[in-house]
C-alpha cells in the first residue's frame, strides 16, 4: 500500500524529467540549425529569425500590429540596441521592456538587424571610428559634461545613475552600457527616450558625450558608500535613520534605570 | 540658597492624594553587591582606558599619516579610497570622546549616588522691598533728569526716534531694483534662430526626426550672457523643441505654431520654475523633476498631473529665408513661475 502510494508522483516526477530532457536537446538542436545557416544571405537568415521570434508582435512583414510598434525605417541600430541589450524578444508586457539575458548570438543579432535595415532608411550601427573616444581632450569631455547635464540628465541622473519617470517607467543606469548601445540609444530612441540624432547632436558631440559617462563610470569614489551617487536623498535617509536613530539609542540608554 | 530635603521627610508625604509623593527608593545591585560594584568599576576604568590608548592612537596617526592625499581601502566597496590620515585622526579621536563620555554616564548610572533629591522652588519675584527700592530710584532718575519739565526736549526727542526709521527704508531700497517688466518678457523675438543649448548650432526642420527632443536657446542668449556676467537670462530663454508626426499634434496654443510637426516650448516649468527635460518621446509628456508636473506637449502644453497651475507657454516658430527655425515673435504670456503681478 504505501509503495503505490508513492509510485504516482514518483512516475510523474521522471516523466517531467524526461520532458524536460528531449525539449532542451531538440531546443538546441533548432538553435544549432538556426546557426549554421550558411547557405542564404545573412538577410535572408535575419528575415527567417525575425519571422520566427519578432513577427508575433511585430507583423510577418514588420509592418506592425496592436502587440508592437511597426519596424520599418527605425534602422539596423534600433535592432542591436534592443536585442543586443536583452530588452527584445520582450519578456512580458509592462511600462517598458526590461533589461535581461541576450538571447541571440551576435550573428544572429547582425543578420536581423541587416533585414531591418532593408526595410527603410534608418540609423546604422556605428562604426569602430564612431565610437572611438580615446582621443577625446579633457576641454571635450568638459562640453560632453555640459550637454550631459542639459540633454540626458533630466531623467538619467547627473552622473548616469537612472531614474524612474511616470507610471512604472524608468530611465535606466547608464553605469554599465556599452558605448555601442550608448550611440544607438542616442540616435535611435528607444521606447520614451527621445531621438538625440546625429544632426541635433553631431558624431563629435556624442562621443563628448560618451567620454563624460565612461570618465562618470571610472571615477574613484572618496570615501566609500556611493549610495547610488542619486544625490542627497539616500544621504539624507541615512543620516536621519541611522545617525538619529544612534542618537536617539544612546539618549535612551542614558535614561535608563539601572536594575 | 534653596532648601534641599530628602524624599524621606515630611515634605513629601503630603495628605493629598493627587501628589503621592516619590516612589520608594530602589537599591541597585551595584549598592548591595560588592563584586558588581568592583565589576562596575574596573568597566569604567577600563574605558577611560581606552580613551587614553584612543588619544595616543590619534598622535601616531598624526606622525604617520603626514599628508591627507595617502588613500586606503578598509572595507572594498564600502570603505574605500579614504584619505588615511582623516580616517585615523577622526577614527581615534571619535573613540577617545566616546569612551570618555560612555564611562562617565556608565559610572553615573552605577556608582554615583542615585538617591532622589527634590529642590523645592522658590518664589520668583523680587522681595518686596527690592521693589520699593527699584521704584524709588526710578521715580528719582524720572524727576532729576526733569523730562516732564523740558517740553521742547522732550518733543524733539520724540522727533528724533521718529524720524531715525528713515535711513532704514533708504537701506531696504536698496536691497534692489524692483523686476518691473523683467519676469514678462524675454530676449525672443521674431526672426531670433533658435540654436542647440550648448554647441549654438543652428537647425533646420530636416536635422530633427521625429521623437527627437532638443534642448535650444535663442541665438542672442549668449550675447545677453556675456554682457551681464550671469546666466540670470537663461532662466527665462531656455527652450525645448520636440518632434512628432503632424496628425499627433492635438491642440496647439496658437494656429500653426508649428513647423511640420516640430514643436517648441518654454523650458521653464510653471510651478517652480525647475527646467523641464524628463520627455517620453511616445506618450508626449514632459516631467518636471522636482514636483511631477508632467504637461502634454501634443495637447498644448496641458497640465496632466502635478502642482503646476497653467500650461507650458509654447513659442510660435517658423523657418527664416536660409530655412533655419527661427521664433515666429515672442512669447505671448509670461514663462515660468506665477509672480504676483502676473495679469
Amino acid at each position: 500500500m504505501r509503495r503505490s502510494r508513492l509510485a504516482t508522483p514518483l512516475l510523474l516526477l521522471v516523466a517531467l524529467m524526461a520532458v524536460g530532457v528531449i525539449y532542451a536537446a531538440l531546443g538546441g538542436s533548432g538553435r544549432a540549425s538556426a546557426d549554421s545557416a550558411t547557405s542564404t544571405s545573412t538577410v535572408e537568415t535575419g528575415r527567417q529569425l525575425f519571422i520566427d521570434g519578432c513577427s508575433t508582435c511585430h507583423g510577418v512583414n514588420a509592418q506592425g500590429t496592436s502587440f508592437g510598434p511597426s519596424l520599418i525605417g527605425v534602422g539596423a541600430a534600433a535592432v542591436d540596441f534592443q536585442v543586443g541589450t536583452g530588452r527584445m524578444p520582450l519578456a512580458q508586457p509592462g511600462p517598458q521592456a526590461q533589461r535581461r539575458p541576450v538571447q541571440y548570438t551576435d550573428q544572429e543579432i547582425a543578420a536581423m538587424a541587416a533585414y531591418v535595415a532593408t526595410l527603410g532608411p534608418g540609423p546604422a550601427i556605428p562604426t569602430q571610428q564612431d565610437l572611438d573616444i580615446s582621443n577625446v581632450s579633457d576641454a571635450q569631455i568638459a562640453l560632453g559634461g555640459k550637454l550631459f547635464r542639459t540633454n540626458c540628465a533630466s531623467c538619467h541622473n547627473f552622473v548616469g545613475a537612472g531614474g524612474a519617470l511616470s507610471r512604472g517607467r524608468y530611465a535606466p543606469s547608464l553605469t554599465h552600457t556599452s558605448l555601442q548601445h550608448m550611440w544607438e540609444a542616442m540616435v535611435t530612441g528607444p521606447e520614451n527616450m527621445p531621438v538625440f540624432a546625429n544632426t541635433t547632436l553631431t558624431p563629435d558631440d556624442k562621443r563628448a558625450i560618451m567620454a563624460y559617462i565612461v570618465r562618470m563610470q571610472n571615477a574613484p569614489n572618496p570615501g566609500g558608500f556611493a549610495l547610488g551617487h542619486v544625490g542627497p536623498v539616500p544621504e539624507g535617509v541615512v543620516i536621519w535613520v541611522v545617525g538619529l536613530g544612534l542618537l536617539a539609542g544612546v539618549a535612551v540608554w542614558i535614561g535608563a534605570k539601572v536594575s | 540658597m534653596s532648601e534641599i530635603v530628602r524624599p524621606d521627610s515630611e515634605h513629601l508625604a503630603p495628605e493629598n492624594p493627587d501628589a503621592p509623593g516619590l516612589p520608594a527608593h530602589r537599591l541597585r545591585r551595584t549598592d548591595v553587591d560588592p563584586i558588581a560594584t568592583k565589576r562596575a568599576e574596573r568597566q569604567v576604568a577600563n574605558l577611560f582606558l581606552v580613551a587614553i590608548i584612543a588619544t595616543v592612537g590619534f598622535v601616531v596617526a598624526f606622525v604617520a599619516f603626514p599628508s591627507p592625499h595617502k588613500y586606503i581601502t578598509i572595507i572594498p566597496g564600502v570603505l574605500q579610497d579614504i584619505s588615511a590620515s582623516n580616517f585615523f585622526l577622526g577614527m581615534t579621536l571619535a573613540i577617545s570622546l566616546l569612551a570618555i563620555g560612555v564611562g562617565a554616564i556608565h559610572w553615573a548610572k552605577k556608582l554615583m549616588s542615585d538617591v532622589e533629591i527634590v529642590e523645592l522652588r522658590h518664589p520668583s519675584a523680587s522681595s518686596a522691598q527690592d521693589r520699593a527700592e527699584f521704584q524709588e530710584v526710578f521715580e528719582t532718575g524720572v524727576a532729576s533728569s526733569g523730562i516732564k519739565e523740558y517740553k521742547l526736549i522732550r518733543r524733539t526727542l520724540i522727533g528724533a526716534m521718529l524720524v531715525l526709521p528713515i535711513p532704514a527704508l533708504l537701506l531696504f531700497r536698496d536691497l534692489g531694483p524692483l523686476p518691473r517688466k523683467k519676469l514678462s518678457t524675454t530676449a525672443i523675438h521674431k526672426g531670433v534662430r533658435l540654436v542647440v543649448d550648448g554647441t549654438q548650432a543652428p537647425l533646420r526642420p530636416s536635422d530633427i526626426p521625429i521623437g527627437a527632443l532638443v534642448n535650444v536657446v535663442p541665438e542672442n542668449l549668449q550675447a545677453i550672457e556675456e554682457a551681464a556676467g550671469t546666466l540670470d537670462e537663461r532662466g527665462k530663454d531656455a527652450l525645448m523643441i520636440i518632434r512628432m508626426r503632424p496628425d499627433q499634434i492635438i491642440a496647439q496654443q496658437g494656429a500653426n505654431w508649428d513647423v511640420e510637426g516640430i514643436l517648441c516650448f518654454s523650458k521653464v516649468c510653471t510651478h517652480a520654475g525647475c527646467p523641464l527635460g524628463l520627455y517620453e518621446q511616445q506618450t508626449h509628456h514632459m516631467l518636471c523633476p522636482c514636483h511631477q508636473s508632467t504637461f502634454d506637449l501634443s495637447d498644448a502644453g496641458r497640465v496632466i498631473f502635478g502642482p503646476a497651475a497653467r500650461s507650458l507657454p509654447q513659442l510660435a516658430i517658423t523657418t527664416n529665408a536660409d530655412g533655419y527655425l527661427v521664433a515666429a515673435q515672442g512669447f505671448t504670456q509670461p514663462v515660468g513661475p506665477s509672480f504676483w503681478e502676473r495679469s
